[in-house]
């Protein structure tokens, strides 16, 4: 059988090629952040790369995967307190942010051996008793002193300004690796089942996806994703209050983000941590009427615009900013074909 | 005997998650939406009753039946102008919208009320602390039985409703079929709507009832959630006596947990619901293998 | 006297166009017969009659009122009554309360649960049992026998002989029968040419969302309609 003549599958467009090189411009004017931003500007970023992970990782599994987690603070609290005992161990301060991010990354798999049976609601709320136990056991633990909670003495080490610029780079550069990670996964094997999971699971189980394990590895990496990020959040704070790390509210401000910006495409979760930032930026000393906002705006957004901001942008441009998916381009014409809806 | 005492303690609590959980239960059993808001729905009309009882005086037992209709209205209110929406978008939509107004209503009602702990037991007097006696020296108290014949009451009478009247058999055919209902001259909008103001409406008198019990706050809802939900996983999805059931089991693991070590009370029950659901589901999948042996095979 | 008038409608099934400038009439008293292979719109076209699904564009008349904008469970209540493919019982429910509950959502008139029990033999005795364990045949009967409580004047049936024993298939067109001996009206979408013909005073035949041949059953030759069906015709014409 010929194949049928008249287009041609690509990958890259002349839109995309340029994103990816300003994308790569940007990335190099960050690097040199300390030494060319002020300290306070600094520390503002690092908090900006911080939530870029958090939103990213929940879109990772809400948006792609179909796992609407309303517990993901199980893990950010987990990452900062296997950080803080591996450090109080004798571990080096930094590696023992990502070791400990790495075993509560690992917790997440036998985890998964339960959560992933389940029903999306039962899924979603399930999850967040998973987070509520697992605060409660980390209380059990003398070493954090219940909701007191305990500082991470060991980075008094380190000056401010060096401390500063550490915690920049390596929320700068988890950022990157976890960004270039999903990036990587979506735009392979994975990316496709996954998506054809959240569309269709029967149907992608009866073209022989496997579902379950790609959910897992998903599941896996979100949760060492969102515990890397309570790390780091432990870096910047220096302290570890357990209600603050495992409360409910890092779930609402990664629903927020994640909902503004764009469920299920690649940039929207950026776009909505960037719109997060500014809005706790200006509005975070106004107590709790900007969490009511916060609220309010999931709400409208989920239901008259559940593409997000990015995702109604790519829609209605036809635009790929980042090559994520597969262009069909009909040959011997001008126009490109409009991408297929992720 | 202290276990004798704790049991019967452990069951009337597991009224209260009952009566919590009724309303969870049927939301989803209807309409298979499960609702985030639930538990903060609950504590709005805790408030709302409190207002009414500080503001007038008023019994909160007399109060509560004014907030009740109020409650059904904003449950009619949610599903018309939210719930049903967000069904139309998706099967995640309606866990992003109730989320939402999750935060919405906690923080609105921290707003309006600060983040002071109240409680309605002050505006019922003694009958916060009246016991009764049973037999050899167990004491029951009072409210908690009031709040075990309720649920009792409520989820009976809920049941007899669907067996048994013409819109509860239209409740009953709607949440099996919604389509085919509408074919047999179902109003399914309608109906749903009906059913969200008892959902929310049993919240409400929920609410009321914990606000007696014990102190509350503006950000106890997502607790009460958590409390509703595991009634209704343990006692099995869409069942109505399962329901109290799962209650009892719950107030009575938390109770026994409490009385090991007092940090007990919340894990025991955290940790029942995990061994309980990982059991229901080894079932399954061992019932869906064709038995015990077979689960072990391997995949043809 | 025409009950049902069908003009020029179209229904699509997500991004498929099901049914395509459909023109059909059903007078009262008639039973019209709509055959076509699988796909070919017929359910399509059956529910949109009834309400349950939107047309894209087009009108139906129904007792004299344009009713295309009246949603299905008060479409009911002019008369349109649909046993939809598949029976679509509910299951967890008796046979009682599955009757009661259309009963009570439908028209007065003369049908209740004794009439149905009546025109249904076989369900004498199932009442208080779940539809949900009821056999092909007296699933069939129930499904028809809830549409008659709602006391119909149009009866539209998807396909009631799918997934029936041969001997099931019988006893529910006997009792079929009976109905359109009493005046019933009634459109009976059929895969079985021959037992359409037999029951039908009027044919229409479907092809990829369009009827392309209608009228008179006695008129009718089955070799006309299993060209049809196949669409033969069509063929035939693009190679000439």
């Amino acid at each position: 059988m010929s194949t049928i003549p008249g287009f041609v599958v690509e990958r890259w467009t002349r839109l995309s090629a340029g994103t990816s090189v300003m994308v790569a411009v940007v990335l190099t004017v960050l690097a040199f952040g300390p030494l060319l931003f002020d300290a306070n500007i600094v520390d503002r970023f690092t908090t900006l790369f911080i939530y870029v992970i958090l939103a990213v990782m929940w879109n990772a599994l809400a948006g792609y995967a179909g796992l609407v987690s309303v517990g993901q603070q199980a893990f950010f609290g987990l990452g900062a307190y296997f950080a803080i005992q591996l450090s109080y161990h004798g571990i080096s301060v930094y590696p023992a942010l990502v070791l400990g991010a790495l075993i509560a990354g690992i917790i997440s798999l036998p985890v998964s051996l339960l959560m992933l049976r389940l029903r999306s609601g039962e899924f979603a709320i399930g999850m967040w008793v998973v987070a509520e136990l697992a605060h409660l056991l980390v209380n059990l633990d003398d070493l954090v002193q219940g909701e007191t909670g305990i500082s991470l003495i060991a980075l008094n080490a380190y000056s401010a300004d060096n401390r500063r610029a550490y915690n920049y780079w390596m929320a700068l550069g988890a950022m990157v690796i976890l960004l270039a990670l999903v990036f990587a996964l979506l735009r392979g094997r994975l990316g496709a089942s996954v998506q054809a999971i959240r569309d269709d699971e029967d149907a992608a189980q009866s073209v022989g996806v496997r579902v379950l394990a790609s959910k897992r590895i998903i599941f896996f990496l979100a949760a060492f994703g969102c515990a890397l990020a309570g790390a780091l959040w432990l870096a910047t704070s220096i302290t570890f209050q357990p209600k603050t790390y495992f409360g409910i509210q890092w779930t609402a401000y990664m629903i927020f983000m994640v909902l503004v910006g764009g469920l299920g495409t690649f940039e929207g979760p950026i776009l909505g941590a960037v719109i997060f930032f500014l809005i706790e930026y200006f509005f975070g000393e106004t107590g709790v009427w900007y969490l009511i906002g916060l609220g309010a705006a999931a709400v409208a957004f989920a239901l008259f615009l559940p593409r997000g901001l990015w995702g109604t942008v790519e829609d209605s441009l036809g635009i790929r900013l980042l090559p994520v998916g597969y262009r069909l381009r009909m040959l011997g014409s001008d126009a490109d074909a409009r991408p297929p809806p992720d | 005997m202290i276990w004798v005492t704790q049991l019967l303690n452990g069951t009337l609590l597991g009224g209260y998650y009952a009566l919590l959980a009724c309303g969870l239960s049927f939301m989803f059993g209807v309409m298979r939406i499960i609702n985030l808001a639930h538990g903060d729905l609950a504590i709005l009309s805790a408030c709302l009753v409190f207002l009414i009882a500080d503001a007038t005086g008023i019994s909160p037992f007399v109060a509560v039946i004014a907030v009740l209709p109020v409650m059904a209205v904003i449950g009619w209110a949610l599903q018309r102008w939210m719930l049903e929406r967000s069904l139309r978008a998706g099967v995640l939509v309606p866990l992003l919208t109730t989320f939402g107004l999750a935060i919405f209503i906690e923080n609105g009602l921290f707003e309006y009320f600060g983040a002071d702990t109240r409680s309605l037991a002050p505006y019922i007097g003694d009958f916060a602390f009246d016991s009764f006696w049973i037999g050899g020296d167990v004491y029951v108290g009072s409210l908690a039985a009031l709040i075990f014949a309720v649920a009792v009451l409520l989820l009976g009478g809920l049941r007899l409703f669907l067996d048994y009247t013409p819109l509860g058999r239209a409740i009953r055919a709607t949440a099996e079929d919604a389509d085919t209902a509408e074919l047999v001259g179902i109003n399914a909008r309608a109906v749903y709507a009906i059913a969200a103001a008892i959902a929310v409406a049993s919240a409400g008198l929920a609410g009321v009832f914990l606000a007696m019990r014990e102190t509350f706050s503006p950000y106890s809802g997502p607790m009460q959630l958590i409390f509703a939900f595991e009634a209704v996983v343990i006692g099995g999805i869409g069942s109505l006596s399962g329901t109290l059931i799962g209650g009892i089991v719950l107030g009575v693991a938390q109770t026994f947990g409490a009385q090991i070590d007092p940090k007990g009370f919340l894990i025991a029950g955290h940790v029942v619901f995990l061994v309980v659901l990982a059991g229901r589901l080894t079932l399954n999948a061992i019932r869906a293998r064709g038995g015990v042996q077979r689960l072990f095979a391997r995949r043809p | 006297m025409t009950l049902l008038g069908v003009e020029q409608l179209d229904a699509r099934h997500g991004l498929l166009q099901a049914v395509r400038g459909v023109t059909l009439e059903v007078a009262a008293g008639e039973t019209l017969a709509l055959i076509g292979a699988n796909g070919a719109g017929k359910t399509t076209l059956l529910r949109t009659i009834a309400g349950a699904h939107k047309p894209a564009a087009g009108r139906i008349l129904f007792d004299g009122a344009d009713v295309t904008a009246v949603p299905a469970y008060a479409r009911l209540r002019t008369g349109i009554a649909l046993v939809p493919e598949g029976r679509r019982l509910f299951a967890g429910m008796t046979v009682k309360e599955n009757l009661m509950v259309a009963g009570a959502h439908g028209r007065p008139g003369p049908w209740n649960i004794d009439a149905v029990i009546e025109a249904f033999p076989l369900l004498a005795g199932k009442l208080n049992r779940r539809a949900g364990n009821l056999s092909g045949g007296e699933q069939q009967a129930t499904a028809i026998g809830r549409a008659l409580m709602t006391n119909p004047k149009l009866l539209l049936l998807d396909e009631v002989s799918l997934g029936l024993a041969p001997i099931a298939v019988e006893a529910v067109y006997r009792s079929l029968t009976a109905l359109m001996a009493e005046g019933a009206t009634i459109v009976l979408v059929e895969q079985d040419i021959g037992r359409a013909l037999g029951v039908a005073t009027r044919l229409a035949c479907m092809l990829e969302g369009r009827i392309i041949l209608q009228g008179n059953a006695k008129d009718l030759s089955r070799e006309q309609v299993t060209e049809a069906y196949f669409g033969l015709q069509r063929a035939q014409r693009a190679k000439s």
